[in-house]
């Protein structure tokens, strides 16, 4: 059924990405894909693997932005900096990728919120790709299927795996901890502790899709001259050999 | 957007069809002559090779038929549906002209009816979505409709020529549904070029309140599925030429073809004629108005991928 289910559902599982802490290192990439070509549905195939023009379907990928502060020389109002980006399904409350499809293979579901495809009723007509203002859905062109984010379903209610291993693999994988699982719909929990104390935001609110996936926005910085200005202007509390260096070029 | 052909030709033969099943059913034309047996048989073939197309670039379209199922939700669904629904009375009313050479309303104008909804249905796939701003007004389902009904006027103008009889009021009528098309057309587009976008690079990202947003690397080096689908790109000087066609094509021409005809009133080998290339012209306008419809269009997805 593509009509949504009566919202909220009770509970919301989702991700909580960290744009301060990620690396870029595109290990979540890797991971995701690893864990979910062997997964749930279809294979995730590349087409072209050996090529020049290798392409392929990717539940995750990790885009880098350049950030500088506005204003007329750079670097006057702050130093620019570089933000790595993981994006995948962000599990909208009110996904319009799921009330597009005509065949009932997008669907949310009722308990928890998860955004799924069932692969078995999808015609690939690609609709729910258009509808997605974030990218979320590539169709794996071998199966002719729409792919997207699991929430590693097979892994998170999977009472075969290792308690520590009952988490999506991007977020086992993350060697910097850079995104947390969890369920958003409860205030108590961590990751809804996390998303209050970091002010976690949602992406492009304007489209009104309420995502249930937070990102948390990089920390301000010290900027690299309130760091270094100790030894530039004020030299009272300078010991050892800077102290004496800082005496003699005195008296010169 | 990237403008796939199966899409265009669809949108475009299926409009042709509709519009014309919709005049037919309006009984604006003498049923017991040939012209009119074979237009009914012309529509409907228009219209089942428009959704031929449509199938085409579905990944499994085995189970195109689930596509029925979700009607509720899904304007895709629904113009399915209605696709489907719409060949009862259109086979009716066809059947009627070309088995017994008559006319009937309740088969005609039901079959009107659903045509035009069918349409529109065709339209709200592309108008519901948020995510492409320059469709997402009631002014996609207006064009797509408005120029159903000028098409199809001109092919039953086409038809009326080749059956000897045209009076003033079918030119007349389709050269005011041609402007009012071009009309809302016009509108359509200045309203998608002064756009400011919904969505911009800083609130895809949220890094907007540091600083202004640029990509730096893309997630990999090559396209990918997204980038192809959302992220075609036409130049500002071929848009430009290519809406100068469009109008040439779609508007100028065939207005004054059918203004010919509106002064000079006449059937037979020459009216056929200056219909058939009224009619050919707005063909091949619409289909690079249809290029345009996907190809100027901008998904809020590109954000991620530097624009
Ligand atoms: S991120 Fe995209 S695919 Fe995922 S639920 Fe939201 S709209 Fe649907
Ligand atoms: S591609 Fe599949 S899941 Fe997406 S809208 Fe079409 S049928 Fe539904
Ligand atoms: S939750 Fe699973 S499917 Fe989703 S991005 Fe992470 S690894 Fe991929």
């Amino acid at each position: 059924m593509t009509s949504l289910p009566a919202l909220p559902t009770p509970r919301k599982l989702g991700l909580v990405i960290d744009l301060d802490t990620c690396v870029g290192c595109h290990a979540c990439v890797v991971n995701c894909k690893e864990w979910n070509t062997g997964g749930y549905g279809a294979a995730l195939s590349d087409q072209d693997p050996y090529g020049a023009e290798v392409s392929g379907a990717w539940l995750n990928r990790v885009h880098s932005f350049e950030v500088v502060p506005d204003g007329e020389v750079v670097g006057e109002a702050g130093e620019a900096r570089i933000v790595h980006f993981p994006k995948s399904c962000l599990h909208c409350e009110n996904a319009p990728c799921v009330t597009v499809c005509p065949t009932g293979a997008s669907y949310k579901r009722a308990d928890d919120g998860i955004v799924l495809v069932e692969e078995d009723k999808c015609i690939g007509c690609g609709l729910c790709a258009w509808a997605c203002p974030y990218g979320a859905r590539e169709m794996d062109l071998a199966a002719g299927v729409m792919k997207k984010c699991t929430l590693c379903i097979d892994r998170i209610y999977n009472e075969t795996l290792d308690e520590a291993d009952r988490t999506p693999a991007c977020v086992r994988t993350c060697p910097a901890n850079a995104r947390h699982f969890g369920d958003l719909g409860d205030p108590e929990s961590d990751v809804s502790k996390l998303v209050a104390e970091r002010g976690g935001i949602d992406l492009m609110p304007e489209q009104g899709t309420r995502p249930v996936n937070k990102y948390l926005p990089p920390r301000q910085r010290k900027p690299l001259s309130a760091s270094s200005g100790l030894l530039a202007e004020n030299t009272s509390d300078a010991t050892g050999l800077f102290g004496w260096l800082d005496k003699m070029l005195d008296r010169i | 957007m990237h403008p796939a052909p199966s899409i265009i030709l669809f949108t475009t033969l299926s409009g042709l069809g509709y519009g014309l099943a919709a005049m037919l059913g309006l009984g604006l034309l003498d049923p017991a002559h040939i012209a009119t047996k074979l237009a009914h048989v012309v529509a409907l073939a228009l219209i089942s090779a428009g959704l031929l197309s449509s199938t085409a670039h579905l990944g499994n379209p085995q189970r195109a038929w689930r596509a029925l199922s979700q009607w509720r939700s899904s304007w895709l669904s629904r113009e399915g549906v209605m696709a489907i629904a719409t060949f009862v009375p259109l086979t009716w009313s066809a059947w009627l002209a070309v088995i017994e050479g008559r006319y009937f309303w309740l088969p005609g104008l039901l079959g009107m009816a659903m045509s035009l909804f069918t349409v529109f249905c065709t339209a709200m796939i592309y108008a519901s979505l948020k995510s492409v701003q320059a469709w997402h007004t009631r002014l996609t389902p207006a064009c797509y409709l408005l120029f159903a009904i000028a098409g199809g006027l001109m092919i039953a103008l086409f038809v009326a020529a080749c059956s000897g009889a045209v009076e003033r009021l079918l030119p007349a009528g389709a050269l005011a549904a041609l402007a009012a098309a071009w009309a809302v057309k016009v509108k359509w587009r200045m309203r998608m070029r002064e756009l400011a976008p919904l969505s911009t690079q800083e609130s895809a990202t949220g890094l907007g309140y540091l600083g202004s947003v640029r990509l730096f690397e893309r997630p990999h080096m090559t396209e990918n599925y997204l980038t192809r689908e959302m992220g075609f790109r036409v130049g500002r000087k071929h848009a430009a030429k290519l809406w100068k066609i469009a109008v040439s094509f779609g508007a100028v021409v065939p207005a004054m073809l059918l203004l010919v005809l509106m002064v000079w009133a006449q059937g037979g080998m020459a009216g056929a004629l200056i219909a058939g290339l009224a009619l050919a012209a707005f063909s091949a306008g619409l289909l690079a108005e249809r290029w345009l419809f996907f190809a100027e269009a901008r998904h809020a997805v590109m954000n991620y991928y530097g624009g």
